[in-house]
């Protein structure tokens, strides 16, 4: 307990930094994967070829991989110059995207065909097919994957522990610097992770749960 | 349902889309050429940068870290789904006291972060006296993740079977567990292959978070070869294209595996096909509740 | 069918892979002098459990770096490891009484060496190991056998940095979890959010080679390393601001094998054979040596 209380200024801090990294990735990689969503159901094949290629790369290669990428072999480009935080966002941003894409696509996917089909016999366009049919449909069976992809984002935070950017895994090296004990500090790092994760998980069973008879 | 969900093009959205294409295809080629532009402008592909590649003991230490990551991965993957299969089951005990702690530590488990767990096993424990390998921390924490997560995915197939089969079983008088072992577990197992398999394909990946920890696995190769200055000049960059390869290469062989089990599967006839609304759901169901991690990580 | 093909083509692949391999290093590293590592014989240390340990392995496991030329390097189309450290490493091995050329080396991070060693996955440890107060809580120290200070490496055309008192509002560069970041932190020489830590010294190096940080430090001995592999494309500003014993760590309990330690490191630096290591290594880099006195604590 006394690691948590002695330390609590730190604690809080790096769950801050953990938090905030969470969200700004977090937007940034729904907008992203909507986008290569929006490409992956085009009907131009070279754009569905495109984001296809984008996921299968991005989805089979671990994020660790994508880190170590941005933060040692990029800077080698010239190309622009990027802070470890920027490019922490820039990795966890390219890694979720791939992942909120299928989930939006998947979601589409689950609208049965006749809805489009009946949509088209009444004239729609494509966007108001999408806007006013499709997608408030499919948003229904995203949201909850959708959760568990964001659940998995604010974790995956934690990779950046080896890459100089500042949060909830650096406490280990913080604690272990100033002499603490590692394993307590470890536990309540872990604690609150589960105290974050919990309520998530539990708003997605609802919204499951509420949603899923949906169809 | 993509493909449904515009019309046929007529002869005007043909030319559009062709348009687009060919911009599309620009773009894309524009990016990729700029990408290589910089690695030449930078002298990333200058003979010193790719001579790593020639050397004996580079391609065996390469082999050996390979070796490392599928180490890793076979012990961690058989442990997983040990620990899956076996807390699958206690979840699905008839017994409040062995159904409530298992799930207890299965959702503890799936909320916290794999690289916490391993700093957990590699730096926490030895002050308690407790000594772990890299490796074993590594397994162990892959263990304990995926197989939290296995153990769902286990549930949702066994869930997902038709009432029937496990009615028919206890009518044949099977007790409890010759149901689960004959009856439901075989049956859900192959049901959940593929599902199985892409939660495997994200235990690889995560091998490379030992890179953390100090595991020799093939992404710590990459770093100690790429940023090698006194023989070749820090080839970070070939080193990491090649690393990436390989790990793509390793998971699209899993996930091909699985869409060849999943394709043997559909020919078998010993597989029960429920109606596809039915399936519909399951599948939503391992998406979602049944599997959080397991879509990313 | 299908299977039979994808064996097949792996399997070329690595026939294909290890056919063609170039052997030895594009770098000389140079070899420690003949006749320096004379295996002693008939060693004993009463009460050591490490050394029974060792008796009954019949070699050496010794924790180094592998990513500091001149100290601590493993060259990589060699698999061999060279440098001070190393010699000492083997020095210390030769006068237990076991072969030099038997050691197990083992690349252990900074932030990992308590916990190596602790753990007992080495049984001593040379690698620019700093002995304070702090550590000797968890480790035992012999030793010094070298004294290095803290320093600044800059890039060549760099004036602006002269010392410690000229680095605010500069981004400096060290290793996680090691002293001189820690130092950088206490004496506030820069903003915290200017201090970024890796888990090696060579990726502190990328980060100046690529102007993204404006210093890396840590000490001299292992800085004048990094710029001679470098070739000129950055310098030790030379102003050293700290004094590092470096220590030989060793399991804390385990007094008997550190008079030992002690011993040997006393009769080599009394004789010529430390003179002879760091004229090998270090001493490549012109500046003269300065010996330590061993602390018997």
């Amino acid at each position: 307990m006394s690691v948590l209380t002695n330390n609590l200024e730190l604690f809080l801090r790096l769950f801050g930094q953990t938090l905030q990294l969470f969200a700004i990735s977090a937007v940034l990689s729904l907008v992203l994967g909507t986008l290569l969503a929006a490409l992956r159901v085009s009907p131009v094949p070279v754009f569905r070829g495109i984001g296809a290629t984008y996921v299968t790369v991005l989805r089979n290669t671990p994020l660790t991989l994508v880190f170590v990428f941005f933060l040692f072999a990029y800077p080698l480009l010239e190309i622009l110059r990027i802070e470890p935080y920027t490019a922490a966002v820039v990795a966890l941003t390219l890694y979720t995207a791939a992942f909120v894409c299928e989930v939006v696509r998947s979601g589409i996917n689950t609208v049965p065909v006749g809805q489009a089909e009946a949509s088209r016999a009444l004239g729609l366009t494509f966007t108001q097919m999408l806007g006013n049919v499709v997608l408030p449909q499919a948003l229904r069976s995203v949201v909850p994957p959708m959760t568990s992809t964001m659940i998995a984002l604010l974790k995956n935070t934690t990779v950046a522990s080896g890459f100089a950017v500042p949060q909830a895994g650096s406490i280990r090296d913080a604690l272990s610097e100033q002499g603490d004990n590692v394993l307590f500090g470890l536990i309540w790092v872990a604690i609150g992770f589960v105290v974050l994760v919990m309520p998530l998980t539990y708003v997605q069973q609802v919204f499951e749960k509420r949603w899923s008879v949906a169809r | 349902m993509s493909m449904v969900l515009f019309d046929v093009p007529g002869p005007k959205a043909r030319v559009r889309h062709k348009i687009m294409a060919v911009i599309g295809i620009a773009a894309a080629l524009a990016g990729v050429a700029y990408v290589v532009m910089r690695f030449v402008a930078t002298d990333q592909f200058t003979a010193r940068r790719l001579d790593w590649i020639n050397y004996k003991q580079i391609q065996l230490s390469l082999v050996e870290a390979i070796g490392n990551t599928l180490s890793a991965f076979a012990v961690g993957a058989v442990l997983a789904l040990a620990f899956g299969a076996i807390f699958a089951a206690a979840r699905l005990s008839d017994h409040a006291w062995v159904r409530t702690p298992a799930a207890v530590i299965v959702e503890i488990f799936r909320a916290i972060p794999l690289v916490i767990m391993m700093f957990f096993f590699y730096y926490g424990l030895p002050s308690a006296g407790i000594k772990l390998s890299a490796f074993t921390a590594v397994v162990v924490s892959l263990m304990l993740y995926n197989g939290s997560v296995l153990a769902e995915i286990f549930r949702a197939g066994i869930n997902s079977l038709p009432k029937g089969q496990s009615e028919a079983a206890y009518a044949l008088g099977m007790r409890k567990t010759q149901v689960m072992t004959f009856v439901l577990l075989p049956q859900a197992l192959r049901a959940m292959m593929p599902t199985i398999i892409s939660q495997l394909v994200v235990l690889l990946k995560d091998t490379a978070l030992g890179f953390l920890i100090t595991f020799e696995e093939l992404l710590r190769w990459g770093t100690r070869i790429g940023g090698d200055a006194v023989n070749f000049g820090r080839p970070m960059i070939s080193v990491m294209i090649v690393v990436a390869l390989i790990y793509i290469g390793l998971c699209l062989l899993l996930t091909w595996f699985a869409n060849y089990l999943e394709k043997r599967n559909r020919r078998n006839k010993k597989v029960i096909h429920t109606d596809g609304d039915a399936a519909g759901q399951v599948q939503l169901g391992n998406a979602s509740t049944a599997v959080p991690g397991g879509v990313t990580v | 069918m299908r299977v039979r093909t994808l064996a097949a083509v792996l399997l070329t692949g690595a026939l294909a892979l290890t056919a063609c391999g170039k052997e030895g290093s594009p770098a000389d590293q140079g070899a420690a002098p003949a006749g320096l590592f004379e295996v002693a014989k008939d060693v004993k240390v009463d009460g050591s459990p490490t050394f029974e340990k060792i008796k009954s392995r019949g070699s050496l496991i010794v924790g180094v770096k592998e990513d500091q030329p001149g100290l601590g390097y493993k060259d990589p189309t060699t698999n061999k490891y060279s440098g001070f450290d190393i010699d000492i490493a083997r020095l210390i091995s030769a006068k237990l009484g076991f072969d030099p050329e038997k050691i197990q080396f083992k690349t252990i991070q900074s932030a990992a060496r308590e916990q190596a060693l602790i753990n007992g996955d080495v049984d001593y440890y040379v690698g620019t190991y700093t002995i304070n107060a702090g550590r000797k809580e968890k480790v035992a120290f012999a030793g010094p056998y070298f004294v290095a200070g803290q320093d600044l490496l800059v890039k060549k055309d760099n004036a602006d940095i002269t010392g410690p008192e000229t680095l605010k509002g500069k981004k400096v560069c060290s290793v996680t979890g090691s002293t001189p970041i820690k130092k950088i932190r206490d004496n506030n020489y820069t903003e915290p959010e200017n201090i970024q830590e890796f888990q090696g010294y060579s990726q502190c190096v990328t980060k100046l080679l690529n102007g993204e940080v404006d210093a890396v430090t840590t000490d001299d001995a292992i800085l004048k390393g990094y710029a001679a592999a470098e070739e000129g494309k950055l310098k030790v500003v030379g102003k050293t601001f700290s004094s590092e014993p470096y220590g030989i760590g060793l399991p804390k309990d385990d007094k008997a094998l550190r008079d030992k330690v002690n011993d040997v490191l006393q009769a080599a630096l009394d004789g010529g054979d430390w003179q002879k290591i760091y004229d090998g290594t270090l001493g490549k880099s012109g500046s003269a040596a300065q010996k330590p006195t061993i602390d018997r604590y």
